[in-house]
């Protein structure tokens, strides 16, 4: 019997010929896929990668519903131009309590992985208000809604047991604290802002929108913004360390 | 005075099972609605309730219109008595649909070029988008797959489509879950991975139609009366069974409670990249691919009326496609945080992918032979042709694409938009109209109306992609070089902005692009609309041999 | 059996399969010879591949190829030839002060250089294009400095920002007057102010009343002459330069809500290079003093 009619069996076995589909793609996924789950150098081992603080969670969860991963990558590659506009390369650690991952595929904005920092709440006020105010070339659409409407975070607790039982390490102390914690980040000079950081290292409190009488949507997408890429300390990393 | 003769007329289970179930799931919709944590979810529940409330009406009433009996598999003449009532729905499904993405894709294309049309939060560039990307792949695309697949599988195996009530609720569920997905884009609800941003509920919804939909076909083909099942079901199998595994894997998900639309993705950055990208790849690979290759195996030898070119070709790239396909998905991540050895293997199965994928073109292409005179003739075969044609281009391309210093210039860029819409424009809506243009004139007994329109048709559309994709290339290949140019003093030349200023005059040459695509469409919609207004024709047989004039 | 079936199609002169459905038939025409070896050598090239490049998963790590490639290592070296590339100009660069790359024109020319694109992405979205500045943002072309116009100062105000959290950075904010101060006294003072570079004052407006808020709670700041103080960056405000704006109501809306604009930090964001180019690119749009 030749090859091609022993491929008969599978033209005249419908079950057969589905099980030899499924085994045939298997293959593949299988082979890519589970070993990023066990082979350790995956993510690297680097200090300062903490969970959302839940204002930056909820400013997170703006950013993924206003679509901006369609235009901006948070994902700067080794690549030499991109190092030195952007700083330095994206590590797999600087994602890992990103569910889902927001990498993005197409940059008719820049990249955003290292952008806290780079400018003042004030700018990213005006500019998401309305970007060509300040960039003219601009082709970003205005997102002046966000600073008047009020940020839900009735149940951003919720969403942090949730992200726990995925394996992010919010603590139950975290999740109980979570809507006052949203408060107190989004104030200037609050006099709890120590316990937060000491929940967050790092966490910057203050009034991100311009307007300290209310928690808006701009507050904690900006809160989000501004924590961009600060977490590692670049001073310290070693190039050598994760090369895989 | 009853017949005593008459069988007695009972409620199947399925006609009973399926109104239990939606009572049930109108129920649960209302309470969701009442307790939901947010306007937006509670509409969408609103809408679930409604559509059970509204099937179950259905159902009910279509029991107590139709004749005791079930209908017979096979017609008093021997021949098979198809059930084409579902296929005449999604086709014309697909038809509305793909206006609507192609219109939401030149609105998009115009917000690039003049951003002040993002007017409102609902009409956003970022809501938008996903909008267009899921009308023409899931809503256009899905409905002509789900058309032809229903069509191709009875006519091939010379069975009745399995299931009575089934293949409706595949139609229809399959749409209403577009009518969701679409509505929750603008209402912001999204899960923002590529190709699978609807939600938790949408998801699980999609599940049951799609296993659904894999049953009704399989049924089928097991109930053929054809010994050896034809190639184009093997493709068909292949999206189908590929299809259902990718989406419970990229959609693997934990909602924050079931009164919130909002859930988080149990993989979390890398392994989440990875796993979005093997789905995403795929999508392309069993969606946009085998499912549209199945389309051509059947249209193509019909509609030129010759055998397909190689039958052996037929197997070995088959096999080969569906193994390679999966491996490629890394190549949309070249050069990330995703370690070297996965790019490696991505890449390389890229460029194995190369020869399968052409095996599919070389058997659209050859089965011409004998017949070529016929695209001189036949607009409906030109365009089918010219598809498969483009299907080559777009997996030459893709391929050089995966090489990773070609995607250091590529990746993030236009290029990549180019390369989407020769393949999604040129291969996928072309084998798509030219199927459509075969398919209205058979399910309604129909002579086309005309055959010059379709001319004109395919020569606006052309034009449209030509100029979409070669401003893109132009438009993808500048700003990457921009954006990696440096002086001759050794520092980059441009700033991003710079780039972004530079992209303008492609923007508006795309969407002009876009506009004549459109254009051409809404003058197939006009010839379809008079085609299936027109008197019937009486013979089958006549209709199917009918193309050039 | 289906053997019977098979007959030879007249056009290709190839045999069917036998098999037929729906009309369909197939030809049972071999590999084309020319894809065959084509896909070969795909595969072959693959293996290559695999065998120089990391590829393949296992245990601990996956394989690493013979060549020890990574993407990692790649750039590192990139770069380390982008500064060899730059030449002796760039050592020069790194060990000079601002002052001395001010005193020599041909590294000033190649510091500007540098700087261009670098004031292009990070300081044009709030400066604007060419340092015009807009509302909010300072106009660095010309020659009014709020934290001062030498070298050294803008140095330092590009490396440690204003207001951004930096220790090093420039500090010190106008604070609201709202409950402080009544309306009538904020509408007197502003008036003050425009009248003091000859702006036009509202009708009724009392200037003496306004001079006197002004000696109270302004002059610490901007001094007795209302002529600004760089250790406090409290701005000129007889100059006719208007950081916020000259309409009466801007000026009322800064008393009562107070000022303070923040320009980042870029110390650790960008290198000491960028940094230095930066300062006398700034410099050098002619507002710099000496
Ligand atoms: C239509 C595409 C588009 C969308 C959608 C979009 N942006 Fe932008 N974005 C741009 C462009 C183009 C620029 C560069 C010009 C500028 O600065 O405005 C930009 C710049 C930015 C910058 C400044 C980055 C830098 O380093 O200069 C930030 C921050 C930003 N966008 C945030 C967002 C956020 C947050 C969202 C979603 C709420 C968003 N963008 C949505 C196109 C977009
Ligand atoms: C987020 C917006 C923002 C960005 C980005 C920014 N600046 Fe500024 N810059 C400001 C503001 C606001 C001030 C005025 C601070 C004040 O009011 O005291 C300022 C002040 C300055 C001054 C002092 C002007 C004076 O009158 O004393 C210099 C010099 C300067 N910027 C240079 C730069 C350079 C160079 C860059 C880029 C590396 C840059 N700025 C980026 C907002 C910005
Ligand atoms: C604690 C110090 C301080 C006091 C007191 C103070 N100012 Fe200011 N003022 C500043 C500083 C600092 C700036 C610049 C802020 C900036 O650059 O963002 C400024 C800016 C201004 C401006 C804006 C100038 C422009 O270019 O647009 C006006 C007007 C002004 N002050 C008026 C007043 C008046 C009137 C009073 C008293 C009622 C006053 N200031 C009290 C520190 C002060
Ligand atoms: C009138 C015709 C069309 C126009 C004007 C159009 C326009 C656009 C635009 C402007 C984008 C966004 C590009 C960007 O972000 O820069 C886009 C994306 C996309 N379109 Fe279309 N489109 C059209 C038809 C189609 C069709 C028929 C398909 C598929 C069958 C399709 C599939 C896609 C996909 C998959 C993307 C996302 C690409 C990516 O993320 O890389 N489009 N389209
Ligand atoms: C052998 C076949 C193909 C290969 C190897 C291939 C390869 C690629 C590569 C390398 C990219 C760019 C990824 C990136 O840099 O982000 C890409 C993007 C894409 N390709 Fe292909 N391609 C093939 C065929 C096709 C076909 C036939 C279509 C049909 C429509 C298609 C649709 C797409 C889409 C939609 C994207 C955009 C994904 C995204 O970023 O959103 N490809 N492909
Ligand atoms: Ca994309
Ligand atoms: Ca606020
Ligand atoms: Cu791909």
């Amino acid at each position: 019997m030749s090859v091609w009619q022993k491929h008969a069996i599978l033209e005249k076995n419908s079950i057969i010929l589905v099980i030899g589909i499924l085994l045939v793609i298997a293959v593949g996924g299988l082979v890519e896929i589970v070993p990023l789950f066990y082979l350790k150098n995956t993510i690297e081992k680097v200090d300062g990668v903490r969970p959302y603080t839940p204002l930056e969670l909820a400013g997170r969860n703006i950013y993924v519903r206003e679509g901006c991963y369609l235009c901006h990558s948070q994902m700067i590659r080794p690549l030499r131009d991109e190092v030195e506009r952007y700083g330095h390369y994206s590590l797999a650690a600087e994602s890992m309590y990103d569910h889902p991952f927001q990498w993005g595929s197409k940059r008719t904005g820049p990249d955003l992985a290292r952008v806290g920092g780079k400018y003042s709440d004030a700018w990213h006020r005006d500019h998401l208000r309305d970007p060509r105010s300040v960039v003219p070339g601009s082709v970003m659409p205005d997102y002046g809604f966000l600073a008047k409407t009020d940020l839900d975070y009735k149940h951003i607790a919720a969403d942090m047991k949730v992200q726990a039982l995925l394996g992010t390490p919010y603590t139950p102390e975290m999740i109980e604290d979570a809507a006052k914690d949203v408060q107190v980040q989004a104030s200037t000079d609050n006099p709890d802002a120590a316990d937060l950081t000491k929940r967050y290292p790092k966490a910057i409190a203050r009034d991100f929108d311009g307007n300290p009488a209310r928690v808006t949507e701009a507050d904690a997408l900006i809160a989000y913004l501004q924590m961009l890429g600060t977490e590692v300390d670049f001073k310290m990393y070693d190039d050598k360390a994760n090369i895989r | 005075m009853a017949n005593a003769l008459a069988p007695q007329k009972n409620m199947t289970i399925g006609e009973g099972g399926l109104s239990l179930a939606l009572v049930g799931l109108a129920i649960l919709s209302i309470v969701i609605a009442a307790k939901a944590y947010t306007p937006e979810y509670a509409f969408h529940a609103y809408l679930f309730a409604a559509a059970s409330i509204a099937a179950v009406f259905a159902v009910i009433n279509r029991y107590f219109e139709r004749p005791a009996e079930r209908p017979a598999l096979v017609n008093a003449d021997g021949r098979p008595n198809y059930n084409m009532g579902p296929v005449k729905f999604a086709t014309i499904a697909a038809v509305f649909w793909g206006i609507a993405g192609f219109a939401v894709g030149l609105y998009i294309a115009l917000e690039l070029a003049f951003p002040g049309l993002n007017f409102a939060q609902w009409f956003n560039f970022g809501r938008l988008r996903p909008l267009h990307t899921s009308a023409v792949i899931f809503a256009f695309g899905g409905n002509v797959l789900i058309a032809t697949s229903f069509y191709v599988v009875q006519r091939t195996c010379r069975a009745r489509l399995a299931g009575d009530l089934a293949p409706w609720f595949v139609v229809l569920g399959y749409n209403f879950f577009i009518l969701i997905a679409g509505t929750g884009y603008l209402l912001g609800i999204t899960q923002s991975k590529e190709y699978a941003e609807p939600e938790w509920y949408s998801d699980l919804w999609l599940t049951i139609v799609w296993v659904t939909y894999f049953l009704v076909f399989l049924g089928t083909i097991m109930r053929r009366t054809e010994p050896h099942i034809y190639v184009a079901n093997w493709f068909y199998l292949a999206f189908i069974v590929t299809i259902a595994v990718l989406h419970l894997g990229n959609n693997a998900t934990v909602p924050v409670s079931i009164f919130s639309p909002k859930s988080y993705i149990v993989w979390s950055g890398v392994q989440d990249a990875m796993v979005q990208w093997w789905y995403g790849h795929n999508a392309v690979g069993f969606f946009l691919t085998a499912g549209f290759l199945a389309i051509m195996y059947y249209f193509i030898p019909k509609r030129a009326d010759r055998p397909v070119y190689s039958y052996r070709l037929s197997i070995i790239h088959f096999w080969a496609l569906i193994f390679l396909y999966i491996w490629a998905g890394p190549h949309h991540l070249h050069y990330t945080a995703l370690p070297d050895w996965a790019q490696t293997l991505g890449m390389t199965f890229s460029i194995m992918l190369w020869m399968p994928s052409w095996g599919g073109m070389i058997n659209g292409i050859m089965t011409l032979s004998g017949a070529w005179d016929k695209l001189r003739t036949d607009p409906v075969l030109r365009m089918m042709v010219v598809s498969v044609a483009f299907y080559g281009m777009s997996t030459f391309e893709g391929p050089m694409m995966s090489v990773k210093i070609v995607n250091s210039l590529s990746h993030y860029t236009d290029w990549t938009i180019g390369h989407v819409h020769s393949g999604a424009l040129g291969w996928v809506a072309y084998i798509s109209f030219g199927a459509i243009y075969c398919l209205v004139p058979w399910l309604w007994n129909r002579r086309l109306y005309s055959l010059k329109l379709v001319n004109w048709h395919f020569w606006i559309s052309t034009i449209g992609i030509v100029l979409y994709i070669t401003a893109m290339w132009v438009s993808g290949i500048l700003q990457g070089l921009m954006w990696r140019a440096y002086t001759s003093l050794g520092f980059l030349e441009y700033s991003f902005v710079e780039t972004v200023e530079a992209m303008h005059p492609f923007y508006v040459i795309r969407a002009l692009g876009g506009f004549l695509f459109l254009c051409g469409a809404l003058i197939m919609v006009f010839n379809l609309w008079k085609t299936v207004n027109s008197e019937a024709v009486a013979g089958e047989a006549e209709l199917q041999l009918q193309p050039a004039e | 059996m289906a053997e019977e079936h098979k007959q030879i199609d007249p056009i290709t002169g190839t045999a069917t399969t036998g098999h037929e459905w729906d009309g369909l038939r197939e030809l049972n025409t071999p590999l084309p010879r020319w894809w065959l070896w084509l896909f070969y050598l795909t595969i072959v090239w693959a293996i290559g591949y695999w065998i120089v490049y990391p590829a393949w998963p296992l245990i601990h790590n996956s394989t690493q190829g013979l060549f020890g490639y990574h993407s990692r290592d790649a750039v590192v070296e990139d770069l380390d030839a982008l500064h060899a590339q730059r030449g002796p100009m760039m050592a020069k660069l790194g060990s000079a002060t601002t002052a001395e790359i001010l005193a020599d024109p041909q590294l000033l020319d190649f510091a500007r250089a540098q700087g261009r694109v670098a004031f292009a992405d990070n300081c044009a979205p709030c400066h604007g294009a060419g340092g015009g500045g807009t509302k909010g943002y300072p106009n660095l072309n010309d020659d009014d400095w709020l934290w001062g116009g030498k070298i050294a100062d803008i140095e330092q105000t590009i490396r440690f920002g204003a207001r951004a959290g930096n220790d090093q950075g420039r500090q010190g904010n106008m604070p609201p007057f709202t409950g402080v101060l009544k309306p009538a006294e904020i509408s007197n003072v502003a008036d003050y102010v425009r009248s003091l570079s000859g702006l036009s004052t509202e009708a009724g407006a009392d200037l003496a009343a306004g001079k006197k808020v002004f000696a109270d709670n302004c002059a610490v700041c901007h001094g007795d002459n209302a002529k600004g103080n760089r250790e406090l960056g409290s701005a000129n405000l007889t100059d006719r330069i208007w950081l916020y704006g000259s309409d009466k109501e801007a000026i009322v809306d800064g008393i009562e809500k107070g000022h303070g604009g923040v320009m980042p930090t870029w110390d650790g964001r960008l290198s000491e290079p960028v940094i230095k180019s930066l300062a006398v690119y700034v410099y050098s749009f002619g507002g710099g003093e000496k």
